[in-house]
């Protein structure tokens, strides 16, 4: 797997907001990223503990068995049989953590995309058209900004009998995007009136390309970095609505592993591995993805190369 | 004589190397001299007028000795220069907007200030509004926050409150560069306005604009690139340079009356050498129509007449 | 005479300012005047005069208030879409600072690719390539030295002369020039002045925009005095310098800094309002006082009457 494609794959909310744009950029241009993109530790360092993980989530749960099924003796320490140890009801915590992984990411990426399409999709709009359009928007925003989300779910929780991991990224994703949009929304304004801008309308160029072609990537490492929040916010919001039992009927998550150890007192009783592990994944990813952040940024910003 | 600079060498920190910013820069100041300071961006005049009253975090003093009435400043210690600044030696800036705190009053800013310094503000007070009125400006903007003040009042309240201690030395850097023409003339005639008034010692004017330099300053010297090209009275320099550069650049100005289709100037072509670090040799030769074999040595900076100095092997 | 390419008539630009955009504020007053084929315009004003305003409203960056911007015998001011993009093959524009003319993300030669994707997308590489050339040859610019570079690469009198050479890529009569010498240095700034004549004599038509009188002087055939939005006077270049006649522009002139001439303080007495001796009961903003030799009110924006 080369460095880029995993940048672009995570950066999801971009690439999905504009179709195509990454492919009709120069060859060129797309080249030199590359070229600064392979040689950028903290971006290719990040990139590895990311892609660690998620190599974890992906073929982990194919490797180990029904992480919700009572197999072995109940809270035992890490051992050769059970690397992890086991729950207080003698569950795998392994295999909790492999498929816990994927449901994380599934979570976090689909939430994070669907907010992130929607934010910039009403920033990019409002900040660059102004006026009427910004002000209707606005007040949209504004609306979804102040819902008391967590009374919202509920109620759509109690009336949605079978939920799983997808619906929940979906449900999360629908109301974590205010943010995003008030944030694109101020920096496509201070973008807007800067000279390149009246240069590209000089050229001929539509609305919609000056947005993404001129504007959108001055603002990649901060759009990625919307990402990573919005990714964060997600997995931990997941795990606030398992706690409260909202969370998936079915399956497993590194939330509800978390919840679970709270709720059956590992802390108090010592058992670390059951805690330790997921709390871990969590801060690694989240962390990782910071990382990366800051080697992108260098990427994408010619200036900082040089220093 | 009130200011003495020798050898100054003032380097800037980067990651890539130094760079030689000030490369060993020789001068004096007269007592009631107002010398204006003008070369191209990059070519150290900042940094020199930086180096005389705060050095920034990046710039480093590497060699050479600063002499203000006698006494050396210590430039390169900053705890150590704060008895002499606005007391000795004192600075109006390029932006005088974001030299001002935008929420205190005026008034209380300079309580402030001169509180820092030990002196009790009823005591200048009657001072501070008769310079006020020098400058053109009401007492009332005291009261005032600088939002409220437009640049040149701005530009000209820094004037006052930078000079309110009778420096030595005020070093204006580029003053009136943001300001429209007709607020420049005031903003400069008030500068010179507290030189004649004996309210500062000496002064230096620091611009990228010689007509404007020509208009105030007794005597002009130009900068090229770390170093000193040329200094002498502002008639002399004006009238009949001994640098090249000097000569290039008066022949690139157009003048009021300069009409393109009667006379065509022209530039100097290709641009300053890079100082990190600079070629050995005269740093003007790579761009200079009289350069010959002696250049690669770097000439002195020469007297080649009483007050007048230039580094060029073709003027001495 | 040859025929205008640009005409102003009573053009007024109005923006709203305030709380809500409650107050007015006329940045533009019945401002009229044209431009001709081979003709620079110098269009002098402090800050404030509405001089800037005036270049976007031409290139339409800024929407006119009211009155009419004409090009070739067309209005400009309703032009939408594909219109204006033809608009933009025959007229551009250059800005001040040429470093946020240029999008920090990417190369400099941008400039000129976003002119070949919007106008000439079948020009063959070979072709485009040299077309390229011949462009910066006119500008005097070495292509190893400016192509493939960042802006921050390139000295503030490349970067212009590169967005003049974009600007022949197009086949234009009309070039916009705002204070773009302002930001260069005195060595090179003369050579890009040069260089704006040398389009006049290629036929185009440049309306050159500064706050610095002698540089008007140098280059233009006709000269536009601007204050606060309106025109007080306006002719021939040697007419206006050589006998300034309102009293704005004397002050002016008094206070330009000239080598080898000390500021004076000698009265500058304008004498008996000349406006008003041509329409004493008023009429049109300006009067002519002489051939092609236009004067406003003496007393205009101090609030008082003449006489």
């Amino acid at each position: 797997m080369t460095a880029p494609e995993p940048v672009s794959g995570e950066s999801g909310p971009e690439v999905a907001a504009v179709p195509g744009v990454a492919t009709v950029r120069g060859t060129g241009v797309r080249r030199e990223a590359l070229y600064f993109a392979v040689r950028n530790r903290k971006l290719v360092g990040g990139l590895a503990v990311v892609v660690v993980f998620l190599l974890a989530g992906l073929v982990g749960p194919l490797l180990v068995g029904d992480p919700l099924a009572y197999v072995g003796p109940p809270a035992a320490a890490p051992s050769g049989e059970y690397p992890l140890g086991t729950t207080t009801f003698g569950q795998d915590v392994l295999a909790q953590l492999l498929h816990g992984l994927r449901a994380t990411f599934l979570v976090g990426t689909v939430a994070a995309l669907i907010a992130g399409v929607i934010g910039m999709l009403v920033g990019f709009t409002g900040g660059y058209r102004g006026g009427l359009v910004d002000e209707v928007l606005n007040m949209i925003t504004n609306i979804v900004l102040v819902l008391p989300v967590l009374a919202v779910l509920m109620i759509i929780a109690a009336y949605l009998q079978v939920r799983d991991v997808l619906v929940q990224a979906v449900i999360i994703g629908l109301f974590s995007w205010p943010w995003v949009a008030r944030a694109i929304r101020a920096q496509t304004f201070s973008l807007r009136a800067r000279e390149f801008v009246d240069l590209a309308r000089l050229s001929g160029m539509p609305v919609r390309r000056i947005v993404f072609r001129e504007i959108a990537p001055n603002m990649a490492s901060y759009l990625f970095m919307v990402f990573i929040l919005l990714f964060g916010g997600s997995v931990l919001f997941a795990a606030t609505l398992d706690f409260i039992g909202l969370g998936p009927t079915d399956g497993i998550s590194l939330g509800l592993m978390l919840n679970h150890a709270k709720q059956w007192s590992a802390m108090n009783l010592g058992m670390w591995w059951w805690f330790v592990p997921p709390g871990l994944a969590i801060t690694a990813i989240v962390g990782a993805m910071y990382v990366m952040n800051v080697g992108l940024d260098e990427v994408f910003n010619p200036k900082l190369r040089e220093t | 004589m009130s200011l003495a600079v020798e050898d100054l060498r003032v380097y800037y920190r980067t990651l890539r190397g130094d760079v030689r910013a000030l490369d060993g820069v020789t001068f004096s100041l007269a007592d009631h001299e107002i010398m204006g300071l003008v070369g191209e961006s990059g070519c150290g005049k900042t940094t020199l007028g930086k180096s005389l009253v705060r050095l920034d975090g990046r710039m480093r003093h590497v060699g050479g000795t600063v002499t203000l009435d006698g006494r050396e400043l210590p430039i390169g210690e900053d705890a150590r220069m704060n008895e002499f600044r606005f007391a000795e030696v004192s600075v109006v800036p390029q932006y005088a907007m974001s030299a001002m705190n935008p929420t205190r009053r005026i008034g209380r800013m300079v309580r402030e200030l001169v509180g820092s310094r030990g002196i009790p503000f009823a005591s200048v007070r009657s001072e501070l509004d008769r310079r006020l009125a020098l400058v053109g400006l009401d007492a009332e903007v005291l009261e005032r926050y600088p939002i409220e003040l437009s640049g040149g009042m701005k530009q000209r309240m820094v004037m006052v409150i930078s000079t309110l201690l009778n420096p030595s030395l005020l070093v204006a850097d580029e003053v009136t560069s943001a300001l429209d023409v007709s607020t420049q003339r005031a903003v400069a005639t008030a500068l010179a306005g507290f030189r004649d008034r004996d309210l500062v010692r000496s002064m230096i004017v620091i611009s990228h604009d010689l007509s404007l330099v020509y208009q105030i300053a007794d005597t002009v010297t130009v900068m090229y690139a770390g170093r000193l090209a040329e200094k002498g009275p502002t008639e002399v320099i004006v009238e009949r340079p001994r640098h090249p550069y000097t000569q290039l650049l008066i022949s690139a100005l157009p003048e009021v009356g300069v009409r393109y289709g009667g006379k065509r100037l022209a530039g100097i072509p290709g641009s300053p050498p890079s100082l990190r670090p600079p070629p050995p040799g005269c740093r003007f030769r790579a761009r200079c129509p009289l350069a010959y074999g002696k250049c690669a040595e770097q000439p002195p900076f020469a007297e080649i007449e009483p007050g007048h100095a230039v580094a060029c092997w073709r003027a001495s | 005479m040859t025929p205008a390419v640009v005409r102003l008539d009573r053009v007024s630009k109005r923006f709203r300012v305030g709380a809500f955009g409650r107050q007015e504020l006329l940045a533009v007053r019945d401002v009229s005047f044209e431009l001709r084929a081979g003709e620079v315009v110098s269009l002098i004003g402090e800050s404030g005069s509405g001089k800037s305003t005036i270049g976007r409203m031409i290139l339409r960056l800024t929407a006119a208030s009211s009155g009419t911007i004409t090009f070739d015998g067309t209005d400009v001011t309703g032009l939408r879409r594909g219109a204006l993009k033809e608009y933009y093959r025959r007229a551009q524009g250059v800005f001040q600072d040429p470093f946020s003319t240029y999008n920090p993300v990417f190369k400099a030669d941008r400039v000129l690719a976003m002119i070949r994707w919007s106008y000439f997308p079948d020009v063959g590489e070979q072709a485009w390539r040299q077309r390229v050339e011949d462009a910066l040859a006119a500008v005097n610019l070495n292509p190893e030295l400016v192509l493939d570079k960042y802006p921050h690469q390139l000295s503030g009198g490349q970067l212009q002369r590169l967005l003049i050479a974009r600007a022949l890529l197009l086949d234009i009569k009309l070039l916009v020039a705002d204070e773009v010498i302002s930001m260069l240095d005195a060595s090179t700034r003369i050579d890009v002045l040069n260089l704006l004549a040398d389009l006049k004599e290629r036929g185009l038509a440049v309306l050159f925009i500064t706050h610095d009188l002698s540089l008007g002087n140098y280059l233009a055939d006709q000269t536009v005095i601007l204050r606060r939005g309106s025109i007080v006077e306006r002719g021939a270049t040697t007419a206006v310098f050589g006998d300034p006649l309102h009293p704005y522009t004397r002050t002016l002139l008094a206070s330009v800094p000239r080598l080898g001439s000390k500021w004076t303080d000698e009265p500058l007495d304008p004498g008996p309002c000349r406006y008003h001796e041509v329409h004493p009961e008023g009429g049109p903003p300006l009067a002519e006082v002489a051939e092609d030799h236009f004067v406003a009110c003496f007393r205009l924006h101090e609030g008082r009457k003449c006489g």
